[in-house]
């Protein structure tokens, strides 16, 4: 409590890269094949194979995943100023899942005419940024159905946000139909929100929008804090709200849209973390939003060793979007109780 | 410093006015009170000279600077204003709230420099919140939190400060200390712009009354010649007693 601001930000912020490595770490160590992690790195096979090949890869994927929907979550409750806000409540993963499935399903129909232009729109690229483009129209059309009388009113925002999930879910279903059997399964698998074994360009690629577009949430922390306070007094502080605001939604849809292409549809990340992790450093976002990012790395990839731990008897996997919903509708319910409380004023 | 010319806006197309040719200057140094009924477009005015919003015909002046159309950076290092009760989303602390004061002369990241701390602490000083300092505002009494808006209004270093009723939900002794403080502004060299409600404070207080009703600037002037009892009764809609205290400042008290 007595901590400077910067003893505080670098306590912070080292506990939380150290938790990343050791959940990395506990990811890289369970499985069904016991393995040796220090025999890994000397590189003697299986242990090599199956760490570097297999676990470290998908621990990786958890990792940008969980950081890109903690960020996010944190940013978009900042806008909302509403702690219930989060990419997946707020329909900006379903808007994401839409974008890629759209790209998906017009890349099946092409192959039916022509093979080799079908495969290209198919390849991971065109679908992320599919996912990106539908998480950033999702996001516009919450935010300009959530304003009534020109004011932005967080509840219609998330009701607009669980009525386009809906809307979303049932497209896809369609868009499903459309599909050959293989690609059916793998849109189905995806969108449970697994993170399965990606190509290492596929990695890269979401990697690198991932780690951009919560690169730019950090530098716009201190603008989410005036956001947090009202447009008014942002406004009288200096802030140029309206172009500020469009940034954080640009950069927030972006890093949903990559998490959503490398990991489907996993949900209250971007709820649990940041709520916990206020409670942890408090509500500056300087220190807030690169906290939530590492903690929500950290806890994507613990959830998903949960899931395959819990699961080891039953020789199968189940995605780990399964686990945060577990842990996350409950975790939803009580917070909206709590912020609905008169005397906790809504801060949740 | 201030200087409104002819201005006007309206919420709506079609709408009526809010504010209708509204005219007013004030200078560094002046205490100005603006009252008026509800809904007489008080609030509206002071977010034109803020800037918060564009008057559809007319000029605002504020520090040489076209508010609405400036950068908002620059719009803020000349004018602070005080909010009514403001929100808390996140409580932050008294601190770090004044800290936000500096927004508009830091960087990227707000990272404070040795200017923004001592600024901070006078602020802190000038209005008595150094023991409070790392308290969370929703620790705080509603009195307290208002003083903790009107340091970080201080902290912005403004020459114009705007005040939007900043007696609201006080009670007597809090009423009168935060009406001290923004007389002690103005002495220091602010132009101090308020949307006050209670006409006796307002009088006995500030060094000009300007009076509005139905979007419209009524009376501009000494107190004691803008508050007589023709004109609260024909404002206001209410029979009063008009009297003065022991400095000549006017007092009225209605009839009920």
């Amino acid at each position: 409590m007595i901590l400077s601001p910067r003893a505080r930000l670098t306590l912070a912020l080292t506990a939380a890269a150290a938790t990343v490595a050791l959940a990395v770490a506990v990811s890289c160590a369970l499985g069904p094949q016991p393995v040796s992690l220090a025999a890994a790195f000397r590189g003697v096979d299986p242990d090599a194979a199956i760490v570097l090949g297999i676990r470290l890869p998908r621990a990786v994927v958890a990792a940008l995943v969980g950081c890109a929907l903690a960020a996010a979550g944190t940013a978009l409750q900042a806008l909302l100023r509403n702690a219930l806000a989060e990419p997946f409540v707020l329909g900006v993963s379903g808007g994401a899942a839409l974008g890629g499935s759209l790209v998906l399903a017009a890349a099946a129909g092409l192959g039916q005419v022509a093979t080799g232009a079908g495969a290209v729109l198919g390849a991971a690229p065109p679908v992320a940024l599919g996912a990106v483009g539908g998480a950033a129209a999702a996001t516009l059309l919450v935010f300009a159905l959530g304003r009534l009388g020109g004011r932005l009113v967080p509840e219609a925002a998330l009701l607009v946000g669980v009525v386009f999930n809906a809307f979303a879910a049932g497209v896809i279903t369609l868009l499903r139909l459309l599909l050959p059997p293989a690609q059916q399964s793998r849109l189905l698998y995806w969108l449970a929100g697994a993170v399965g074994y990606q190509p290492p360009g596929t990695i890269a690629a979401g990697g690198a929008l991932i780690l951009l577009s919560a690169g730019a949430l950090v530098l716009l922390s201190a603008r989410l804090n005036l956001l947090t306070l009202g447009d008014e007094e942002a406004a009288s502080l200096g802030l140029d709200v309206r172009r500020a605001r469009t940034v954080v939604f640009f950069a927030a849809s972006t890093a949903t849209g990559a998490a959503v292409a490398l990991g489907g549809l996993v949900g209250f990340v971007g709820l649990i973390v940041p709520h916990l992790v206020r409670r942890l450093v408090g509500p500056d976002h300087r220190l807030l939003v690169p906290a939530s990012a590492l903690f929500g790395a950290a806890f994507l990839v613990l959830a998903d060793a949960l899931a395959r731990l819990l699961f080891l008897p039953l020789g199968t996997e189940p995605p780990v979007g399964a686990v945060t919903a577990f842990l996350g509708g409950p975790f939803f319910l009580w917070l909206l109780r709590r912020s609905a409380r008169p005397e906790a004023g809504g801060r949740a | 410093m201030v200087r409104v010319e002819g201005a006007s806006f309206r919420y709506a197309k079609g709408a009526a006015p809010a504010v209708e040719e509204a005219t007013l200057l004030a200078a560094p140094g002046e205490f100005v009170g603006l009252l008026g009924p509800n809904g007489a477009g008080k609030s509206t005015l002071v977010r034109l000279v803020a800037g918060l919003l564009a008057p559809g015909q007319g000029t605002v002046r504020l520090a040489g600077l076209d508010p609405a159309r400036a950068p908002r950076r620059q719009v803020a290092r000349a004018c602070a204003l005080v909010p009514q009760e403001p929100r808390l989303t996140w409580p932050f602390t008294v601190r770090e709230a004044v800290m936000m004061g500096r927004a508009p002369r830091q960087g990227l990241l707000a990272l404070p420099g040795p200017l923004d701390r001592g600024a901070v602490e006078g602020a802190l000083q000038a209005c008595d919140l150094v023991h409070l300092a790392d308290r969370r505002l929703d620790a705080l009494s509603g009195g307290e939190r208002r003083r903790v808006f009107f340091a970080r209004a201080l902290a912005q270093e403004p020459r114009v400060l705007l005040f939007d009723e900043p007696t609201a939900f006080l009670d007597l002794g809090h009423q009168v200390a935060a009406m001290r403080m923004a007389q002690a502004a103005a002495r220091g060299g602010l132009c101090v712009l308020a949307v006050l409600h209670d006409l006796n404070l307002a009088a006995a207080a500030c060094d000009r009354l300007v009076v509005m009703a139905r979007g419209r600037i009524v009376a501009d002037g000494q107190p004691a010649q803008v508050l007589t009892a023709e004109r609260v009764r024909a404002v206001w809609n209410v029979p009063v007693w008009r009297g003065e205290n022991a400095r000549g400042a006017p007092v009225v008290l209605p009839e009920i």
